[in-house]
């Protein structure tokens, strides 16, 4: 309770600084303006990290950092930036906060980094960074434009976690792999799992037929699932239909 | 003969758009007809195949330890890689303008798109990666810019006959380019069984 009273009090505070018009920003690409089920951007080094939740949620801190920092410094250099060079500068600054990033993770969880490989490099050209530097930082106050950042990483994250939860459940049987805190393992067939499918008695009993989908694993699988949220996302958020 | 396994490697079976998902966002953006999917892909494979190899020379004489410089500048990588694609993409649409004109205004404005697209970061790094030389860093650029334009031309192909057909409203677009693209990478999956040494 005590926690809860302390992380309440800076934000009473912070108010008029944190309107309803910064709100929206960051509620908005969570839904009608996500980044990757309506904007189409990012979708590049997305769906290959999402075999394993964890991965998955690095890299949505990953991308809610640089994007975040991206427009912040975007948004102060805008005045000074020539038009012509712009995609120049703009690059220049992607690249060394995503340089930040990958050394940082390289220093502090190198099986990670290992297995995110060449993805985390890849967030220079996610066109989720560079699309909001274009279209919202170039023409926004930093702190206006920090908040669209931090909201579409977000918004990313959000559809990036959703992907990889099914994934990982359906596709090994297990949540949380490789995290520092522990991996759970729900169903398979060793002792290890909770529901052990080849137990001779308990519940795994019940779940004999059950066997990992190796689809889930492909990349496939990761298509079916976005396309399987555009479709749910669409029905429930009619506004957004495609009518061409 | 190795250049042409890699070469049918990168194309077919780790192809850069259905196995790892790189250059997506284009390719979602630019399959609404064949004819700007044909000049968006044929942009892709000039790019690619000159930006792998001089990456590569890059990597090697001058960012290594034992390079121009002596010392190990590896952490510049990725800023001095996307600076060889943006001036590349530069000088290609430099060099199209002068000698084919009709190219030039077929390809338009999609060169410059070129330099976001991941798909080009991408067979830099994995080129890292996966320590191929020289001329296997040639054979994989080529290939894997073949494999780009072979899989934006066929969805390009599939979303124009999607037009006859009635999706229900949600899937409209979008929708069914990701549903097309999960049933294509599933029918490149059958590739895999390919032995390109063989060859």
């Amino acid at each position: 309770m005590a926690e809860t009273a302390v992380k309440q009090k800076p934000l009473k505070e912070k108010k008029p600084i944190f309107g309803k018009n910064e709100r929206k920003l960051i509620t908005d690409p969570i839904n009608d303006d996500n980044p990757i089920t309506v904007q189409v951007l990012g979708i590049c080094s997305a769906l290959a990290v999402t075999t394993l939740i964890y991965p998955s949620f690095v890299m949505s801190i990953a991308v809610v950092f640089v994007c975040a920092f991206a427009n912040l410094f975007t948004s102060l250099l805008r005045s000074y930036i020539p038009k012509p060079v712009r995609m120049i500068v703009q690059l220049v600054i992607i690249a060394a906060l995503v340089t930040i990033v990958e050394l940082t993770l390289k220093a502090l969880s190198f099986t990670v980094y290992k297995q995110l490989s060449v993805f985390i490099g890849l967030i220079i050209t996610n066109c989720i960074v560079m699309g909001r530097l274009e279209a919202f930082a170039m023409a926004n106050k930093p702190w206006q434009s920090f908040l669209d950042g931090v909201g579409n990483g977000l918004g990313y994250g959000a559809i990036l976690l959703i992907v990889a939860l099914f994934r990982e459940l359906f596709g090994k049987g297990t949540l949380f792999a490789g995290s520092p805190f522990g991996t759970l393992k729900l169903i398979g067939a060793s002792p290890d799992f909770l529901i052990n499918t080849t137990a001779t008695e308990g519940i795994g009993t019940m779940f004999a037929w059950y066997q990992n989908n190796n689809l889930m694993v492909l990349s496939s699988a990761a298509m079916f699932l976005i396309a399987g949220i555009i479709w749910l996302h669409r029905a429930w958020n009619t506004k957004l239909v495609d009518v061409s | 003969m190795e250049y042409i396994n890699i070469f049918i490697k990168s194309a077919f079976i780790e192809n850069l758009i259905l196995s790892y998902f790189l250059g997506m966002c284009s390719y979602l953006a630019v399959s609404k007809s064949v004819k700007t999917a044909f000049g968006l892909g044929l942009a892709v494979i000039f790019v690619l195949g000159f930006t792998v190899p001089i990456n590569w020379l890059i990597t090697n004489y001058i960012l290594s330890p034992d390079g121009l410089f002596g010392t190990d500048l590896t952490f510049l990588r990725l800023i001095l890689f996307i600076a060889v694609i943006a001036s590349m993409v530069q000088l290609v649409e430099m060099v199209i303008e002068k000698f084919s004109p009709s190219l030039y205004s077929s390809l338009g404005i999609f060169l410059p798109l070129i330099t976001v697209n991941c798909a080009i970061l991408g067979g830099s790094l994995f080129m890292v990666t996966r320590e191929y030389n020289l001329g296997e860093s040639v054979a994989f650029g080529l290939g894997g810019g073949f494999g780009w334009f072979l899989a934006i031309i066929a969805i390009a192909a599939i979303r124009e006959k999607m037009a006859y057909s009635n999706v229900p409203a949600p899937m409209r677009g979008l929708g069914m380019a990701f549903l097309l693209t999960g049933l294509m990478g599933m029918a490149f999956l059958s590739l895999l069984g390919i032995d390109p040494s063989a060859f």
